[in-house]
């Protein structure tokens, strides 16, 4: 043995601590999966922001409120909608009327009753609760009003003239109505207990009341959330799992795939950097549709050079979006950005945009050159101007920045100046109008081409570049007021073709994302509207 | 001494005020703001949320001395982020959790610092001196979330190896969970007090009292635990206070790395999300803490050395 001298005693003393503590750690309880007690376990990338489903807006939150919660309808995992709360429905022109299932029950044994909707969709538009989401229930009779404060709360169009019998009146015609209320803000809430937590629903697991697959046994704030098979819940035989734990919070991607690795968690998202070392692995990458669909907005407003039509064509003549996602973007999985719609959307019969094709984008650098020339004369411009695009402070987001600066350079001698923020102050700079374009992007709500098809309607508040084309407004108009499903394919078409010809926005890219999961877990679904991932209704088969 | 103590709090208290008037003024400085969310909401919803946190007033004088008059009696108010929590019980949850990994990396780095520069001080110029200062001029320039992401995936690639779990990969719960975040977060700290102690070491052995006891034949081990090591440690207890407060607050990528939910984390988190009253609880308790720190290393000098106490 080496001679240690004398501060060689302590020094292996010190060692021996370390190991004594490390050595009695019981691995086998926490691993991904457990067979035995249907136990799978998962990170969660934070802390569920808003468990109260009138206020909540995130992902992780209506990620969690999805497995414990359950709406009137929802959507298997082939993305058709299902029965819920509600065991058969009925959409109207004027209205809807949903027949509530009689074994419907909270976690307390209490039925959900049409009560419980009413009270809950009533909160959301409260214009006091302020839920950020209070938009999604326009259409329902005096949702608007209400909002702004100008209507009480009692004449928000929805009732329950029966317990198990749910009434909606529309203000306009809602042909997606069945496939909204799937949607977290629709949830129902219980009038008693709400009321009796006075404010502090949804705080913590005992603050809250579950009608889902699952309830939330335990809430360790930022460390742990454990969700437990609810056995009041009326398809209870049909849910596999008697667990769902996420042991771990962190947005750490290397952190997910060391606990993938170590058979701690059973799925873990990759990005361009985690990839390459799943591929080490040889394990089996997963790839699916996020959803949303991602585009360069142009700055509309008065006075901007990008208000410039042949400017705007200039630019997009020069991108070229299969290069962008193959090697810009660097993890595979991304489809070419066509559309303001993805390409997953349905229409009518088939898929959207195989009812309402886009045209395949053009990249032509010397017809691009032609129209930054004729947009220099009309502006008056000696040399191409300098633009300013501004950009999130994400590794991704820099790195598309810096390419799209060399290309505009390249393609036609403009200067890109590059305005890097973190999220809010870009936010901030987007509600302002202080950008020429802005590298932007779009989830679903709801699983309907509307809930991108408004988006640059003059009055959408999301509508940051603040485009407006009133007659983009009247297709949109004729999309949100029609019933046939045929006049509103067509209504998106026009849509499609306007914001392209105009070139509104230059789509960039459908993102996709790439994970890896546990051979042994079936029947987890991917969506493109919360609650993704879905394991509600997972089951295991030993590999 | 009463007089000193009480003229040394009050000074903390201007600093503490000090440090929350530039974060509340930088903060607002900043564009955006905590309510703004990808969605955009319609005016009646905003001033509705706006009047819910007090955003509604003038930030200056009026949401400036209804947050002073707040803190004055300990109250931060609600969260932006966690948005049904009090930041008071964000703080109350995630600090102990940071003081926890923070002691046991203390005493890691205070351990480890004092006994590895003592031994290179013995050594020195030989090969394990010369080892050991390379590994502490690593250990001082490499950042914190390389030897994370290095200490993980060590983790991972032991487990896999010995089949069975060594230390968990993440997460928090047990000591096992703490051992290898703590290592990493205190590694910086050993580093630095290795050098400490080696030069202290190497000043105290060729003290006069050192020939004094060796010619008094006082054993080698003798020397080295009872008049070596004890002088030459006093340095390193200086710098402990400071050190302890940089530790138990910097830990932001060891948190995030290994899912601790510690304060650090809740902190960097809040400056992203714009959490207007975590930023300001967080900063507060903080500061707080780093000036209760050097107050108390202040007042043990006191006790210790009088002339601190007349200058």
């Amino acid at each position: 043995m080496m001679r240690l001298g004398p501060a060689g005693r302590p020094l292996a003393l010190l060692l021996g601590c370390l190991l004594a503590v490390a050595a009695p750690f019981s691995g086998a309880a926490n691993n991904a999966v457990d067979f035995e007690g249907r136990v799978i376990r998962m990170v969660l990338p934070q802390e569920p922001p808003q468990l109260d489903s009138s206020k909540a807006t995130d992902q992780v939150s209506t990620r969690v409120l999805g497995h414990v919660m359950e709406a009137l309808t929802r959507f298997d995992g082939q993305g058709r909608l299902v029965p819920g709360v509600a065991e058969r429905w009925e959409i109207r022109r004027d209205g809807a009327t949903f027949w509530l299932r009689k074994d419907a029950r909270w976690n307390d044994g209490s039925p959900v009753t049409a009560e419980d909707f009413v009270f809950s969709w009533r909160h959301a538009v409260d214009p006091k609760t302020a839920s950020e989401y209070a938009f999604i229930l326009q259409g329902i009779e005096n949702a608007e009003e209400i909002s702004q404060g100008e209507a009480p709360i009692t004449s928000l169009g929805v009732s329950a003239p029966e317990p198990r019998r749910l009434e909606v009146r529309f203000s306009r015609a809602l042909a997606y109505f069945d496939k909204l209320v799937a949607f977290a803000t629709f949830y129902p809430l219980k009038e008693s207990f709400y009321r009796a937590r006075d404010g502090r629903y949804g705080a913590d697991a005992e603050d809250m009341l579950f009608n889902g697959p699952f309830f939330i046994e335990r809430w360790d704030h930022g460390a742990r959330l454990e969700m437990a098979k609810n056995p009041h819940y009326w398809d209870r035989d049909n849910i596999y799992l008697n667990r769902i734990e996420f042991p771990y919070i962190t947005s750490d991607t290397n952190a997910s795939l060391n606990l993938f690795k170590d058979n701690r968690i059973i799925l873990a998202g990759l990005d361009s950097e985690t990839m390459e070392n799943a591929l080490e692995q040889r394990w089996r990458i997963e790839r699916f549709d996020d959803g949303s669909a991602w585009y360069i907005e142009f700055n509309h407003r008065e006075g901007r050079l990008t208000r410039n039509w042949h400017l705007r064509r200039a630019l997009a003549l020069s991108f070229d979006t299969y290069e962008f996602i193959n090697r810009v973007i660097g993890t595979p999985g991304n489809l070419p950005g066509l559309s303001l719609f993805p390409s997953y959307l349905q229409g009518a019969k088939r898929r959207l945009l195989q009812e309402i094709p886009p045209p395949e984008p053009v990249t032509d650098w010397t017809l691009a050159r032609e129209h930054l020339d004729k947009a220099m004369a009309q502006l008056g411009l000696r040399e191409p101007p300098e633009l300013v695009l501004l950009t999130g402070n994400s590794p991704t987001a820099n790195k598309q920045a810096e390419f799209l600066q060399t290309l505009w350079k390249d393609a036609l001698g403009l200067t890109v100046r590059i305005d890097r923020q973190i999220f809010k102050q870009r936010l901030a700079k987007m509600t302002a109008g202080e950008f020429d374009l802005v590298a932007a992007g779009w989830g679903p709500d709801y699983l309907d081409p509307l809930t991108f098809g408004d988006l640059f309607a003059s009055w959408n508040l999301n509508n940051r570049g603040r485009y407006d084309n009133p007659k983009l407004d009247a297709c949109v108009r004729k999309a949100q007021n029609s019933v046939d499903a045929g006049a509103r394919v067509q209504a998106f078409g026009c849509i499609q073709s306007i914001l392209l010809e105009d070139h509104a926005i230059i789509p960039t890219y459908e993102r996709g994302q790439i994970y890896v999961i546990h051979p042994a877990v079936k029947g987890a679904i991917r969506r493109q509207t919360s609650p993704d991932p879905d394991l509600a209704r997972a089951w295991l088969e030993q590999p | 001494m009463g007089r000193y103590a009480i003229k040394r709090v009050f000074q903390g208290l201007i600093t503490i005020w000090f440090i929350a008037t530039a974060t509340f003024a930088a903060m607002h400085a900043v564009p955006g703001d905590p309510l703004s969310n990808e969605k955009a909401t319609t005016e009646a919803i905003r001033k509705n949320l706006e009047a819910r946190y007090g955003l509604d007033r003038p930030v200056f004088p009026d949401q400036y001395f209804i947050f002073l008059g707040n803190m004055a009696k300990g109250d931060f108010g609600l969260s932006f982020t966690q948005q049904n929590r009090r930041v008071n019980d964000i703080i109350l949850d995630a600090f102990p959790v940071s003081a926890q990994l923070g002691v046991l990396a203390i005493a890691f780095a205070a351990l480890g610092g004092v006994l590895l520069g003592a031994f290179t001080a013995l050594k020195r110029n030989r090969w394990p001196d010369v080892t050991v200062m390379l590994a502490v001029i690593l250990g001082i320039s490499v950042p914190s979330f390389v030897f994370a992401a290095l200490g993980q995936l060590a983790l991972v690639n032991a487990n896999d190896a010995l089949g069975f779990t060594l230390l968990p990969v993440a997460g928090w719960g047990e000591l096992s969970h703490m051992v290898m975040p703590a290592v990493v977060l205190g590694l910086s700290t050993l580093a630095f007090l290795t050098r400490l102690m080696r030069s202290s070491m190497l000043e105290v052995l060729t003290a006069d009292y050192i020939r004094t006891a060796r010619a008094k034949g006082v054993s080698e081990g003798g020397i080295f635990w009872r008049h070596a090591l004890r002088n030459a440690s006093l340095p390193v207890i200086t710098v402990l206070g400071p050190a302890i407060a940089a530790i138990t607050t910097g830990g932001f990528v060891v948190e995030l790395v290994f899912a601790i939910p510690g304060l650090g984390r809740a902190f960097v988190e809040a400056v992203q999300q714009l959490d207007y009253t975590l930023i300001m609880g967080t900063t507060v308790f903080y500061g707080s803490f780093l000036v209760f720190m050097v107050i108390v290393v202040d007042l043990i000098y006191g006790l210790i050395d009088p002339r601190v106490r007349l200058a």
